[in-house]
């Protein structure tokens, strides 16, 4: 029974992590309509930038800092927003697909300096010793694991808050305006552009935070564990759960991380060792062939409250229609 | 100075160029970013595999042709590949791309194709698995060439291989009735189909003309590095930086952004260091969108 709450809490830390990231995403894709390829690497930015600043001084490579973990946060929230906000300054003139294109380039560039910069990120061995919020109970599992818990889950609460009053104030107006009329609005007076990245940054910093408060739940990063498969993830839970719903990004993370870790434990106990790498990819075949069911039957997903706007970008012509 | 990095520029270029000739189509006729179209590579390399491996099984071991790795079989495996290629982009669109399209939803067709494109992944490391794979073990010996440039056999035919099909696709392009409905779509959907254009057809011509490209180029890669479900997903990046440096919709414009990214690839592995070779299609792709966004062909949008 401990057991089982324990697992419960580390299960709900990581979903709650996940949720963070899907609640930066719905910012930028369900309210504003910007698309994001390189999740994976702002959230990436945000781990390594709050694990330097925290980690104890590390001759082999740059810094350890020793800094709070709250800093730690702060600084790397400022950091991601940062890159997004470069990032969208750069394409959010021209067609929305090339936003898409260039934040996938941002997060295979990310992963290629966690990679090789070894004196900054320490290569693909990564980065250890990060400090833990309540290290001093790990001792205790199930004290250590409620209390990261009560952690994060006050992080996601603040963060939703946070983005239920920013929708309704008159900047989410502007954005939601701007996804649906964009001349109407341009009209009244308001920079696209500005308040686009504005946006942009202002999820990537959500993004940036989750990377931070995961890796020092687990005191451990590594290049690997931001590949394209998070962004991916990500995705998923924010179009099941329905996007331009803060509930649904929040559902939907819980809901489709419930079934990633079930259908691996499933795939660890039914398949012999030497077949779990090629059963762990027919998981993601199955995940994306949800994905693409779901936008063709139901692109409004669980909570979804709106139908998916017609026209996108600045400049987003309308697609080829085939008879 | 060692120029052996040109050579191996070209080459990588040229990968990288047949790839983006599909991509920059797709992106002016269909008007979507194609994530899976890395994913077509690699499906057509190992579509191509297996064909050369049911040959191998009915016909026996084929010598190969004068001083190549490879002998008849893969050219005609290659042949077939490319139409399975061509065929497996087309069932992809009946089944997904298009109904999306036809709801008017650009960015939601993008979508669509990075999570096709992690599917069709997947699927590949399921059935091969991750291990790498090889169309021949055979070590080439590469000839002097003079500058101390070297070359194998197989890289100077795969390089004339690539001039005959750019020319032939430019040709296509701008000489055929096909080609010339392919350029009147991408630029102005509307009026292409007022002066009665079959827009079904050109949209199928596309499919068909992009896998097969992307085919080839996976081969190419097949034949010189080796052949791994990840190898379409990393020219990806490459691909989309040198249809957006050689122009969106100019196929002349993706080979040359295809071979200048190549040889700046090339500079960089001997000049920064191997490690960072995939940054160069990124900083090259930014560089151009805060410079000149339309490319080096490319047209302003009506």
């Amino acid at each position: 029974m401990i057991d089982l709450i324990g697992y419960g809490a580390f299960f709900l830390i990581n979903a709650l992590i996940f949720a963070l990231i899907t609640l930066g995403l719905n910012l930028q894709w369900g309210l504003t309509g910007l698309f994001n390829v390189g999740v994976a690497g702002f959230v990436a930015i945000g781990a390594y930038v709050s694990a330097l600043l925290t980690t104890p001084d590390d001759p082999a490579r740059f810094g350890g800092f020793d800094l709070p973990i709250l800093i730690g946060w702060a600084v790397a929230m400022a950091a991601s927003s940062l890159a997004a906000a470069v990032t969208g300054f750069a394409t959010l003139r021209l067609r929305s697909d090339y936003l898409a294109i260039t934040t996938f380039g941002v997060a295979v560039v990310v992963q290629l300096v966690a990679l090789n910069a070894q004196s900054l990120t320490g290569g693909a061995f990564g980065i250890g010793f990060i400090p833990r919020p309540f290290a001093g109970l790990a001792e205790n599992p199930l004290a250590f694991n409620l209390s990261n818990l009560a952690v994060v889950a006050a992080v996601t609460l603040v963060a939703w808050l946070a983005l239920e009053h920013l929708s309704r104030s008159p900047w989410g107006r502007v954005l939601k305006a701007l996804r649906e009329d964009e001349r109407a609005a341009v009209s009244l007076g308001k920079s696209a552009r500005f308040y686009r990245i504005q946006a942009f940054a202002v999820g990537g910093a959500l993004m940036g935070l989750a990377g931070a408060v995961q890796a020092h739940f687990i005191g451990f990063i590594a290049p690997d564990n931001y590949a394209p498969m998070l962004t991916f993830q990500i995705w998923v839970m924010l179009i099941v759960g329905g996007s331009g719903s803060n509930l649904g990004a929040v559902v939907g993370a819980v809901l489709v991380w419930a079934i990633w870790a079930g259908s691996g434990a499933a795939t660890a106990a039914f398949f012999p060792p030497e077949q779990q790498a090629r059963a762990a990819s027919l998981q993601i075949v199955a995940i994306g062939v949800m994905l693409c069911l779901i936008l063709l039957f139901r692109p409004s997903g669980l909570f979804g409250d709106r139908p998916f706007r017609r026209r996108l970008g600045l400049k987003a012509r309308k697609p080829l229609e085939t008879p | 100075m060692n120029l052996q990095f040109v050579v191996d520029g070209l080459l990588t270029g040229s990968m990288i160029g047949l790839g983006a000739i599909g991509v920059t189509l797709t992106y002016s006729i269909l008007r979507f970013a194609n994530f899976a179209h890395g994913d077509f590579m690699a499906w057509g390399t190992y579509a191509t595999l297996a064909v050369v491996g049911a040959i191998g099984a009915m016909v026996g071991k084929v010598a190969p042709i004068g001083a190549l790795s490879f002998g008849w079989p893969l050219i005609v495996a290659l042949i077939v590949g490319c139409v399975l290629t061509g065929l497996m982009a087309l069932a992809l669109d009946a089944v997904l791309f298009s109904r999306l399209r036809s709801r008017g939803q650009s960015i939601i067709v993008v979508m669509a194709s990075f999570g096709a494109s992690m599917a069709l992944r997947s699927l590949l490391e399921f059935i091969f698995t991750s291990r790498p794979a090889y169309f021949s073990r055979a070590i080439q010996i590469a000839m002097p060439v003079g500058f101390g440039i070297r070359v194998t056999p197989d890289q100077i035919a795969l390089l004339v291989l690539t001039a005959v099909l750019v020319a032939a696709t430019h040709l296509m392009m701008t000489r055929t009735r096909t080609g010339r409905s392919m350029q009147a779509v991408s630029q102005n959907p509307a009026l292409a189909r007022v002066v009665g254009i079959d827009v079904a057809r050109v949209v199928r011509a596309t499919w068909l003309l992009g896998g097969a490209l992307a085919c080839v180029a996976g081969v190419m890669v097949g034949i010189l590095v080796q052949i791994r479900p990840l190898m379409g997903f990393d020219m990806l990046l490459p691909m989309f930086a040198a249809a957006i440096l050689g122009g969106i919709g100019s196929v002349p414009g993706a080979v040359l952004g295809g071979l200048i990214i190549g040889l700046a690839e090339a500079a960089a592995v001997q000049f920064v260091g191997a490690e960072w070779r995939a940054a160069v299609s990124f900083v090259i792709l930014m560089a151009v969108l805060l410079v000149r966004p339309i490319g080096l062909f490319g047209v302003k949008e009506r």
